[in-house]
């Protein structure tokens, strides 16, 4: 009798267990489509979270209600990491499940594709999809961002570029006449040394470093090595440049910068919270030039941010950031940039694709885009939507686009991304010289990419 | 003063001395934790709130997220680990003592191994992979059953010896007076390793109470994430944290581990009675 | 130990086993079998191989041993030595060796200053993780940590701990992190030592140090084989020092726990060569366990 208590007592916590096993609720009536990205109202990425939520869902709703398809959108907002969110979509995609819109970063595109865990769009919802207005509004460069092999995998939600930020009021001090546009390595290296020589206790930083992930590739290593002369892949011969007196050359502004003459703060590249440390010593006036993307501007010194600098438009100017001299730089350019981009993809396991399909368009159509700017001024990706109000953004769109590149989009573009931050780290860390650094890449790329996909360039 | 006395006193201000120094070093660390919630402007200093104020905790219990992480979610993780932790290790230490099994203290080293494996990040892929078969991805059932089987081999290591220490002549004489085996556990053998339990008991709730990578892998839904994940909601726009209202969110965290250390020292004493030996 | 009867026939032993065999095997066996599988394949969640893993034999564990390369920092044979260091410094030394000096200090002892001692002890260890990682981050603070603010009142300077001293840092926050566990182990051991023995040691005029060499240490020995093989696993794999560093600066701080997850999860996702790492390192701890087991039998004989 006890022992059929006892199991009665199993059973009743393994219902009970079974009980919180609560599954996302159906509704049958309207159909449910759910969104997510890493944005919470009231903390990261607040303004995207508050876009979605105030004003393209409820729109969108009213207008799907008022054609009698009623549509229920919901906003599953992810407060963690980006590599978190990336490691959660792996997961879920690779068993068949996710929510139906994903925020998604242009670069992890074709890693996805090559698991096989997405598909264009006109294959998840049609080939009406290649129908829709807006594509005659996005240009072929910013279209790219979300597309590998030809195919659309989803609609960008915008771009960027990269240039130099820098505080007048220290250049002023150190007698440097504004506004400052440098045209050489030089040029950049000689102005830190002079704001040195004033006083100024982080001249120039740079980013560098494992600590810091994709930012050291894109805001760092990218901006030197462009410069140098080279991209990271020759896209003739289909090949990586794992060696090359231009990938040495970068390594050795690093070094120069960092270790030799103390122009940057390697403390801020190596240390976990680095990046942070860097915005708020920008933030008080410490560091002179950063090279940063217009994310900076718009989010990180922006009014109403912890790290917003007061009287932003007077106190910061911007700068292209020059080739090692002029002509040098990547396809003879003068000045270099790199442009990466986010957007929205379409879960392949939708089990409603076209409700999906209806909202995303919508979303990424005129007014809600325009809608968007007023909230945060930013380069858009339609051409019918300017800017709003931000004259610097208007200002460093149109210089810098046209330099601009991206990254390969190849699958194993994020493998190599952080053995390019383990190499600089190892400069800036002065634990190798430029030269072992760049063997132990070489090495290591060519592991990861296969020896008939590499190339040194003499 | 005779030699006894002064040694006696020697020996008791060496001992304040020795526990200042180490009380010192215990809670230094923490004071930040302390004091910082209550500042309006948080950095990483420990600075005395010249004109303490509770607009911190405002926020944070304005933030419905957050809060239901941590007065749900995080009980109902916490509470599920522990009653199944403390429960089926008890059981099981119960039968490993009572019942001849070869080479059992062998076995139970050998799961402690496999467990740290399998709690580790390399198996995180796999785990995933399992409790999405059983349906239980997004579940609090998922992220309880995932947990209890991590902790379980070192719970019972920790039981094993609290049980082998009790006397078995009462549950002998109970057997005697014709009571089933599971009566002899139930109405003797529990009342006396009571404060095992509750040392299992509260070691699997704070361990789950502060987990983060099972249930990040495992979990989907804003509404059934755990504080150690809702404290990300405390970041700013461009994604730096935000001290103030961080550090009265890790300040409310604590609290209930704390109370209920307190609570059940006080009702039962939380120690390890004669130690663990293998 | 002396073994003891059995009161139950095996039957009974069953039932009582069978919620915990359950788990054991769904949640411990299934997954640990799964692991050791999948280190030898390339298997990846991400890119080409996510699809098509192939088996790839030793492939993996070659990889980890290559002579050219593994002592460089952030490569495996450098994570081993850091971890290395970590667990002598923070679980042998710091917690084992503080535990063991505040048990025997409260030996027989009850009362406030005891109560307040083992309090704070305790709170340090229950406390969540990221809250520890938070308050440790604030306090090691090279410009406005308490730490500091201490150390340089008393003239000894400002150390920039997680720059320039990383690996005493974790080691300084793993010990007083984990110091409750050996502090209560030795305490309740303490507990089962008859109060005769000492009081006649006491009488025949032994020193402290001769009181726990001959009376503590042979009386104690299963519990601090007990401890010492319990907080070394726990150490070889606890992830707070990632909250608190990173893994570094340049990787300096990256013990093995921190360099799994750097290659079974975060950016690379090659969990084929992250499960090699973890079945190395449970070979590792199994050697230690005989090696402990070994040197405690050892001086039982002698």
């Amino acid at each position: 009798m006890s022992r059929s208590k006892f199991l009665t007592f199993l059973l009743v916590t393994i219902l009970a267990l079974g009980a919180l096993n609560i599954g996302p609720a159906q509704a049958q009536e309207p159909v449910k489509v759910t969104i997510t990205c890493r944005c919470v109202v009231g903390g990261v990425n607040h303004n995207l979270a508050v876009w979605l939520t105030t004003f393209v869902i409820p729109t969108f709703e009213e207008a799907m209600a008022a054609e009698g398809t009623p549509v229920d959108v919901e906003l599953v907002e992810f407060g963690g990491g980006d590599e978190q969110l990336k490691e959660q979509y792996a997961l879920d995609l690779s068993v068949g499940s996710g929510y139906d819109i994903i925020s998604f970063d242009g670069f992890w595109v074709p890693e996805f594709v090559g698991a096989g865990l997405l598909k264009p769009l006109a294959e998840v919802v049609g080939p009406e999809v290649n129908d829709w207005e807006g594509w005659g509004h996005i240009s072929e460069g910013i279209q790219a961002i979300l597309s590998y092999q030809g195919q659309r995998y989803g609609i960008p939600a915008g771009t960027d570029v990269r240039q130099i930020f820098y505080r007048k009021d220290l250049f002023e001090q150190a007698g440097i006449a504004l506004p400052w546009q440098p045209t050489s390595w030089e040029d950049v290296l000689n102005t830190a040394r002079t704001l040195k020589e004033a006083g100024v206790e982080i001249p120039l930083q740079i980013n560098a470093g494992t600590a810091m992930g994709e930012a050291t590739t894109m805001q760092g290593y990218f901006m030197v090595l462009l410069g140098a002369g080279h991209h990271l892949y020759d896209f003739e011969d289909n090949k990586w440049i794992v060696k090359s007196p231009g990938i040495l050359d970068t390594l050795n502004f690093y070094k120069t910068v960092y270790v030799d003459e103390g122009l940057g703060d390697a403390r801020m590249q190596l240390l976990q919270d680095g990046r942070n440390r860097s915005f708020v010593a920008f933030r008080d006036g410490q560091v002179g030039m950063l090279v940063e993307g217009d994310w900076f501007w718009r989010s990180v010194i922006a009014p109403g941010s912890e790290t917003a600098v007061e009287n932003r438009n007077e106190v910061v100017g911007w700068a292209m950031m020059p080739a090692k001299e002029p002509g040098a730089g990547y396809r003879g350019q003068d000045f270099v940039s790199i442009s990466g981009g986010t957007g929205w993809l379409i879960n392949p396991n939708t089990p409603h694709p076209q409700e999906a399909w209806a909202f995303l368009s919508y979303m990424s159509s005129r007014d809600p885009v325009r809608a968007f700017e007023l909230i945060q001024p930013r380069i858009s990706f339609r051409d019918d939507v300017q800017v709003a109000g931000d004259l610097v953004m208007t200002a460093m769109a149109s210089a810098l686009l046209q330099y601009s590149t991206v990254r390969p989009m190849l699958p194993e573009y994020p493998l190599i991304s952080t053995e390019i931050q383990l190499m600089t780290e190892r400069v800036v860390s002065g634990e190798m010289s430029p030269e072992e650094a760049m063997d132990a890449f070489a090495e290591a790329v060519t592991e990861i990419a296969g020896a008939d996909n590499v190339k040194i360039i003499e | 003063m005779n030699s006894f006395l002064m040694r006696s006193w020697l020996a008791r201000a060496l001992l304040f001395a020795f526990s200042v120094i180490i009380a010192a070093f215990f809670v230094t660390p923490l004071l930040w934790l302390i004091t910082a919630p209550f500042n309006t402007q948080a950095n990483l200093a420990v600075t005395i709130p010249s004109n303490p104020s509770l607009a911190n905790f405002e926020a944070v219990y304005n933030n419905k997220f957050a809060m239901r992480a941590l007065f749900q979610n995080n009980l109902i993780i916490g509470g599920g680990v522990m009653v199944l932790v403390a429960g089926v290790a008890t059981m099981a230490s119960y039968g490993l003592s009572r019942t001849h099994v070869p080479g059992r203290d062998v076995l139970v080293y050998v799961l402690i191994l496999f467990s740290s494996v399998v709690s580790g990040t390399a198996a995180m892929v796999p785990i995933f992979l399992l409790v999405f078969r059983l349906g239980l991805i997004d579940t609090y059932a998922g992220v309880i059953l995932v947990m209890t089987g991590g902790l379980l081999p070192s719970a019972i290591f920790i039981m094993r010896d609290f049980i082998d220490s009790i006397p078995r002549s009462y549950e002998e004489a109970a057997l005697v007076c014709g009571a089933s085996s599971l009566r002899v556990f139930r109405d003797v053998a529990l009342p006396m390793v009571r404060p095992g339990v509750v040392v299992v008991a509260i070691w699997a709730f704070v361990n789950a109470w502060g987990a983060f990578l099972i249930p990040s892998v495992l979990l989907r839904s804003p509404d059934r994430m755990p504080a150690s994940i809702a404290s990300y909601s405390f970041y700013t726009e461009a994604g730096t944290p935000n001290l103030t209202l961080l550090s009265a969110y890790a300040f409310l965290y604590t609290i209930p581990v704390l109370v209920l250390y307190l609570i059940v020292n006080w009702r039962f004493g939380f120690r390890f009675f004669g130690g663990i030996k293998s | 130990m002396e073994r003891k009867h059995a009161i139950f026939p095996a039957r009974v032993g069953i039932i009582f086993l069978t919620p915990a065999l359950l788990f054991v095997v769904v949640f411990l066996l299934y997954p640990f079998v799964r692991v050791f599988l999948l280190s030898f394949t390339n298997q990846t969640l991400l890119g080409t191989t996510a699809p098509n893993p192939e088996f790839v034999g030793l492939d993996n564990y070659q990889r980890l041993f290559d002579p050219d390369r593994w002592m460089r920092l952030g490569e495996f044979g450098s994570a081993l030595k850091i971890t290395a260091q970590f667990v002598v410094g923070s679980a042998l030394i710091g917690q084992a060796g503080m535990g063991m000096l505040i048990a025997w200090a409260f030996y027989r002892k009850r009362g406030v200053l005891r109560e307040v001692v083992f309090t704070l002890v305790i709170l340090a260890w229950i406390i969540p993780e990221t809250v520890v990682a938070f308050t440790w981050v604030a306090f090691l603070d090279w410009e406005f940590g308490t730490l500091n603010s201490v150390l340089d009142t008393i003239g000894v300077g400002r150390p920039d701990w997680l720059f320039d001293r990383p690996l005493q840092s974790i080691i300084l926050f793993n010990s007083w992190r984990g110091t409750a566990f050996s502090m209560l182990l030795f305490s309740g051991a303490l507990e089962t030592i008859p109060p005769s023995y000492v009081e006649t040691a006491e009488v025949v005029g032994a020193t402290a140090w001769q009181k726990f060499r001959d009376i503590f240490f042979p009386l104690l020995r299963g519990h601090i084989l007990t401890d010492l093989i319990l907080i070394t696993l726990w150490t070889f794999n606890v992830f707070t020092p990632f909250l608190l560093t990173g893994g570094g600066p340049a990787k300096r701080t990256e013990v093995v726990s921190i360099y799994t997850y750097r290659t079974a999860f975060m950016g690379r996702h090659e969990f084929g060569k992250g499960s090699s790492i973890a079945v190395v390192m449970m070979l590792i701890n199994l050697a230690l366990a005989l090696i402990y087991l070994a040197s405690i039998r050892r001086r039982r004989a002698t």
